[in-house]
């Protein structure tokens, strides 16, 4: 609503400013201007005017003594974008006179500050298993104290750091805005901090990088009267992380009397469970698409 | 008389003919539905109006009429005869409703006779059945049922131990940055997917891994595409999977299209969706004795023992059924009447389609665990 506003607005100041023929005011406009900071236009000529400038949700109007120094103050203007400066004579605004004077129009640019002041910042995925290459994704858009793109180029470091201090850090400069990169996870599950950082900007995101499948499951069986206590070793990753607590192990046992399984939640590192002592049963394991050893169960 | 008037007065008297013949001689399910219907009930006469009066009795939840007819009531109190049929724990069976009654005579003599009585319950996640022989005696000038009681076991009081694990999630809050990312959905994979044509439409067989290590509220949702890549119809798993998967844990998955034929389907289109939910590791349960019973009635049969502390008042045993090349050829399920008490098997039957059985090699099964304390 605002920006149709501006729009309009814009169009109706165009408008006069092609009816009028400049005579005798003038602007001096800079070619750009950084966002937020104090500027000044020149006028020229003599008389009062007034000075309308429009651009992207916003629309400035300063009644002007021509031939003086019009002054912004900083934050004045603050949107980046490309603006309008109308000059209009106090002849010209009179719509019963046919005296068509002290007019003149221009164009400057509002530029972003080059100076970071606020990140946005993509981490993906925020889980992932250790030892992925190029898993992780991370997109950085630099922003101004005024929520500018700076578009201009900015070297962005990210850095994926281990709370053991390991890690990776790239710097990476921004194109149109936006820097991104991909990385590795690494080899130990752990909440990985990564952070992004430009300037003195920096915006910190949460990896965490968890245990792959299973390597080589292995159980062992303790016969206990009509009873066998079935138990894990320490289930590992293929690089030594612990699976964590709650991963499903499934144990089945296959006798002439049937087949017995139980879905077992690893605890502590290990998942254990009992099932009937049948002689001559087989014991297999199982955790996800990963298989375990086999145990067979002599007589007592 | 015009016709509109002699329609109306035909309409008008064959209401109150039908009123009257309803009420003289009801039917068997009008009498169930009808409330009390107690001065309809025949008496007890033979052995069978006498199991018929007991069936009819607890249809309609009227124990101590059913109670007070019995022969052996001096066996058992009212209470044991109640928990026997509605369960000691909620359960399935607390919430059901008999739907109908068989009666099958299995021997008969001047003075006794055996009945067997099926009862057909009714449940909001299908029907079971439940058979009892009943001995029937002739008590002077009528029939009185002995009820064989089945007692349900009690657990001892006691302390059991249980590490307790469970995930929690905090999820993005609406006053966060919007780049700062949300906690991301468990990642499953489809490990096997398999078309079958029946003989009512086309029946999609898989399973679903859970590879996270967070657990996951699953579901699968396909879409059987034609030729020209229109779709011929969409379903999702419904029951017929286990939607809460911790982490390495497998479920089978049966999808059912009625009215379509295989002929029609060029390739399917198959929707895994996660999400992640609070979840809790317990309670384990164990699946023992399992076997394969061949036709006629084919069954996976066995028995659950729940290896934690806690009641779980609705298991949903889901079979997998492989051929012996290890193809994915059957699911098929059932809900457990009774509630699991720690330590204490229950029995279940998940019944085989004959055609099926012939193929079936080995099977994998799994439960799931619904208890009041989490439906709360």
């Amino acid at each position: 609503m605002r920006l149709r506003f501006t729009l309009l607005f814009g169009g109706v100041a165009l408008a006069t400013m092609q009816m009028a023929v400049a005579q005798a005011g003038a602007l001096r406009l800079p070619r750009t201007v950084e966002a937020g900071s104090a500027f000044s236009i020149q006028s020229t000529g003599s008389g009062k005017a007034t000075l309308y400038i429009v651009g992207p949700g916003q629309v400035l109007r300063r009644d002007v003594q021509l031939g003086e120094t019009i002054s912004f103050a900083p934050g004045d203007l603050h949107n980046a974008g490309h603006y309008f400066a109308v000059l209009v004579g106090e002849s010209s605004r009179d719509q019963s006179s046919t005296d068509q004077s002290s007019t003149d129009h221009g164009v400057f640019d509002v530029t972003a500050a080059d100076k970071p002041a606020a990140l946005s910042f993509l981490a993906k995925p925020s889980r992932l298993p250790v030892g992925l290459h190029g898993g992780i994704s991370g997109v950085v858009y630099v922003f101004d104290t005024f929520q500018n793109l700076v578009l201009a180029p900015l070297p962005v470091s990210f850095q994926l750091s281990e709370v053991a201090g390991g890690g990776q850090r790239q710097t990476v400069t921004t194109r149109d805005g936006v820097a991104w990169i991909k990385m590795d996870s690494g080899p130990k599950e752990v909440a990985a901090q990564f952070v992004a950082q430009a300037g003195s900007v920096s915006a910190a995101r949460v990896i965490q990088q968890v245990p792959g499948n299973p390597c080589s499951l292995r159980m062992n069986a303790r016969r206990s009267g009509q009873r066998v206590m079935l138990e894990t070793e320490p289930v590992r990753d293929c690089v030594g992380n612990a699976v964590p607590d709650g991963t499903i192990v499934t144990f089945t046992e296959t006798s002439s009397a049937g087949q017995a399984t139980v879905d077992v939640p690893i605890k502590r590192g290990i998942a254990r469970t009992e099932m009937p002592a049948y002689n001559g049963a087989r014991v297999s394991i199982a955790t996800g698409v990963v298989m375990g050893n086999e145990i067979s169960l002599g007589r007592e | 008389m015009s016709t509109g008037r002699l329609l109306a007065l035909i309409i008008a008297v064959a209401t109150a003919a039908f009123i009257v013949m309803g009420t003289v001689w009801p039917a068997a399910s009008a009498v169930a539905l009808a409330g009390s219907g107690a001065g309809l009930l025949h008496p007890s006469s033979t052995a069978q109006a006498a199991v018929e009066n007991l069936a009819h009795e607890i249809g309609q939840h009227a124990w101590d009429r059913a109670y007070s007819s019995l022969a052996n009531k001096n066996e058992f109190s009212e209470d044991d005869f109640k928990r026997d049929l509605t369960g000691s724990y909620s359960s399935l069976r607390t919430y059901a409703t008999l739907d109908n009654v068989e009666l099958r005579p299995l021997h008969a003599s001047a003075d006794e006779e055996q009945i067997q009585l099926k009862l057909h319950w009714s449940t909001v996640v299908g029907t079971f059945v439940e058979s009892r022989d009943l001995r029937v005696a002739r008590a002077g000038d009528r029939w009185e049922v002995t009820w064989p009681l089945v007692k349900e076991p009690r657990v001892p009081p006691q302390v059991i131990t249980v590490n307790y694990l469970r995930w929690d999630v905090v999820y993005r809050g609406p006053e966060d940055d919007w780049g700062a990312q949300d906690v991301e959905a468990p990642h499953v994979r489809i490990v096997d997917m398999h078309p079958v044509e029946r003989s009512d439409g086309v029946v999609l067989l898989g399973e679903l891994l859970n590879e996270d290590v967070v657990p996951a509220f699953v579901s699968v949702k396909a879409t059987l595409l034609a030729k020209n890549g229109s779709a011929v119809a969409s379903e999702d798993s419904f029951d017929k999977i286990s939607h809460t998967l911790l982490p390495k844990q497998v479920t089978p998955f049966l999808i059912s299209f009625r009215n379509v034929e295989l002929s029609q389907v060029d390739s399917v289109k198959i929707e895994p969706s996660s999400s992640l939910i609070a979840a809790s590791a317990d309670p384990v349960i164990e699946i023992e004795d399992q076997k394969l019973n061949p036709s006629p009635g084919a069954s996976l049969t066995g028995k659950l023992v729940n290896q934690s502390g806690q009641i779980v008042n609705v298991a949903h045993v889901l079979g997998t059924f492989y051929d012996n090349t290890g193809q994915l050829v059957w699911v098929s399920d059932q809900y457990v009447d009774r509630a699991l008490l720690p330590g204490t098997p229950v029995s279940f039957a998940i019944s085989i389609p004959p055609d099926i059985a012939r193929k079936v090699s080995t099977e994998r099964a799994v439960t799931t665990t619904y208890s009041s304390d989490r439906l709360q």
